[in-house]
């Protein structure tokens, strides 16, 4: 019976009163814990060191174009969808060094290689979806033949504490791509929220020796049905789908559907779709140099296939309008990242259809150019 | 080889080749990574120019020398116009190489047709190069090289130089000529009639603008050359030339690291959308 409760069959119970116990032991064994917080009227990650920084009792609204919250009298920390920001800047630095370089009076130059900022940093509250977002950034910067150092040793000091999913947003479809929400994979512990306290599963040896520590008792079979009653609402309540079939044939078959230039009328092309997204990879090398001239550093920053720059050649982008942006952007994530990295580039947080000004969404963008097939 | 931190290179001699193109003679300052650098001809590399940015270069020189890299470039941006500002002794920075560079090992045996347009010559001299020392292993080789304008034309010499090997033809093209040039006034594919080759045993080489490459590829096809032995160079903005920071993302593919040599057959159907 027990085996069906998914995401919570061999939970342990930590009762309510007991939570600020796992951010001490967190902080004990030399982690900087990183957890959601309200602030600037969004819920995202930060340095926290308390239980009472969590969002007790906050509740959020998405919708296409749309991110709202609001308060609710009870003591549920996690009663809240996709956070403002995914894990991706915790591993992608948004802009960080890649080397220094130095010019001696003779002109001779030196370049340093820069040690990248890797804090021990325990994530408190990691969505499945950004979970699977993770998987999809570690398939890029990790297990390519050239894995990036600085991503590495900041992927390699995270301690990741999942939480399964309970109250979707309109915009969310893990359930559709198969990412939540329940967490399956990729965390050290995670968390099962129900009214009395929290569920915890571990899942790897650091996971075990951090539960080892905390005043857990047995979870009793009440608690885990609550839990996973709870999932299988959160579940049935996303209504968004992905199209189905073949995406990658369909839309390389789909290049020309005048549906993108229909887009592209609404597009504003600003980015936040990719900033927000949690497998968006691209950045841009750019040069930052002192004023005296004697050090300059080359850097790199999120990038956005958005912009005319991203696809530049000979001083002319080669797309230049932003119907092939557009198109670029969603066949890459539908598409391309099949063949480039065995799965879709998708994890369902629903994130580029909230921050975009325009509510643009794109399984319903997706659906039109497919339809422009028949 | 170094893909993340760019090494000292010194600037050995400058040519002006023709109005805003050149050709910078580098040799790597550190003598143990100059004797441990080697390429293949088609690859390129990425040189920084202190304080202002990097750029993407193809390799022109022989793969063979081994005391020197050879980049011609044109001055079309902010870096390349700082390169075109450098003199002997004056110091850059240079990852790489980065790409996979053409097939030569494939043209072993088989007639080749190397076909370029404009700047498009440079990735390909290194291979021409290699083909022309190792001279008994290939069959004929065939040089078409097409420029806008006559006086765009350059490395006539060594084209003249080529034209007297054996089993060689070399053939030249410009869409508008001045008086007295003596090779071919229009497009290159008006020349393949005058290619002296085996289609079942023909391997095509193609670098230049890529409306050129499709023709010139669609016209090879049709002559019975197979899709899958016409090699064309790509060209996207790069950055990293590691397959990392996703500007020249082709489809599946990254330009800098899957290429920047691909077969027809894996990329005509994208290659003839615009925008792609």
């Amino acid at each position: 019976m027990t085996a069906e409760c998914e995401g919570v069959a061999e939970a342990r119970f930590l009762a309510a009163a007991d939570r600020q116990r796992l951010i001490d032991a967190l902080m004990d064994a030399g982690h900087e814990v990183h957890g959601p917080v309200v602030r600037d009227g969004v819920i995202r990650y930060e340095p926290i060191t308390t239980i009472e920084e969590l969002p007790r009792g906050w509740r959020d609204e998405q919708q296409p174009g749309r991110y709202r919250l609001q308060r609710q009298d009870d003591e549920r920390l996690f009663a809240w969808a996709a956070p403002a920001h995914s894990l991706k800047p915790h591993v992608f630095a948004p802009r960080e060094t890649l080397f220094t370089a130095r010019r001696d009076t003779e002109g001779r130059l030196t370049f340093e290689t820069a040690e990248p900022e890797a804090p021990r940093i325990a994530i408190l509250g990691a969505r499945a979806c950004d979970l699977a977002g993770l998987f999809l950034q570690d398939k890029h910067f990790l297990h390519g033949p050239h894995a990036d150092a600085a991503y590495r040793a900041r992927r390699r000091n995270l301690f990741l504490i999942a939480v399964h999913c309970t109250h979707p947003a309109a915009t969310c479809f893990c359930a559709a791509t198969g990412d939540g929400p329940v967490a399956r994979y990729g965390y050290d512990l995670a968390i099962g929220e129900i009214d009395a306290g929290w569920l915890l599963t571990a899942r790897s040896e650091a996971g075990v020796a951090m539960l080892a520590r905390l005043p857990v008792q047995e979870a009793d079979e009440e608690q885990r049905q609550a839990a996973d009653a709870a999932f299988t609402a959160a579940t049935r309540a996303q209504t968004r789908r992905l199209p189905e079939g073949d995406l990658p044939a369909r839309l390389a078959a789909l290049a020309e559907s005048p549906a993108w230039a229909e887009v592209a009328e609404r597009c504003l092309a600003c980015g936040n779709c990719t900033a927000v997204c949690p497998s968006c990879f691209c950045h841009a090398h750019v040069e930052e140099t002192d004023l005296d001239g004697g050090r300059s550093r080359r850097l790199r920053q999120w990038d956005s296939c958005f912009t005319a720059g991203h696809s530049l050649l000979h001083g002319r982008p080669v797309r230049a309008d932003i119907a092939s942006r557009y198109r670029q952007w969603l066949t890459h994530k539908l598409a391309g990242w099949h063949e480039q990295y065995d799965r879709s580039g998708c994890s369902g947080c629903g994130r580029c259809i909230t921050w975009c000004p325009e509510g643009i969404d794109l399984l319903a963008e997706a659906t039109a150019v497919l339809e422009t097939a028949e | 080889m170094s893909t993340a931190l760019p090494m000292e290179a010194e600037v050995l001699a400058r040519r002006e080749e023709s109005p805003g193109l050149f050709t910078l003679q580098l040799r790597l300052t550190d003598p143990a990574a100059q004797a441990a650098y080697a390429f293949r001809p088609g690859q390129f590399n990425m040189l920084y120019l202190y304080g202002v940015g990097e750029v993407p270069i193809s390799i022109v020189s022989d793969p063979r020398e081994e005391t020197l890299i050879e980049h011609t470039i044109r001055a079309v941006g902010r870096v390349t116009r700082g390169l075109e500002r450098l003199a002997p002794g004056d110091r850059l920075g240079l990852r790489g190489p980065f790409g996979n560079g053409w097939p030569l090992g494939d043209c072993e045996q088989r007639d080749v047709i190397v076909v370029t347009g404009g700047l498009g010559c440079a990735p390909v001299t290194g291979a021409i190069h290699y083909l022309m020392k190792r001279r008994e292993r290939f069959g004929h080789v065939n040089i078409v090289q097409g420029v806008k304008h006559s006086a765009d034309l350059i490395w006539r010499e060594q084209y003249e130089c080529w034209a007297r090997m054996p089993d060689t033809t070399v053939l030249i093209a410009a869409d508008e000529a001045e008086p007295l040039w003596p090779w071919h006034v229009g497009r290159v594919t008006d020349l393949f009639d005058r290619l002296h080759f085996d289609p079942a045993q023909t391997i095509v080489l193609s670098c230049g603008p890529e409306g050129m490459m499709i023709a010139v590829a669609e016209q090879l096809q049709a002559k019975g050359i197979p899709p899958e032995r016409i090699w064309l160079s790509l060209e996207r903005n790069m950055q990293c030339g590691i397959g990392l920071c996703g500007h020249c993302q082709f489809g599946a593919r990254f330009v800098c690291r899957d290429g920047p040599v691909f077969r027809w057959r894996d990329v005509a159907s994208r290659l003839k959308i615009r925008g792609l």
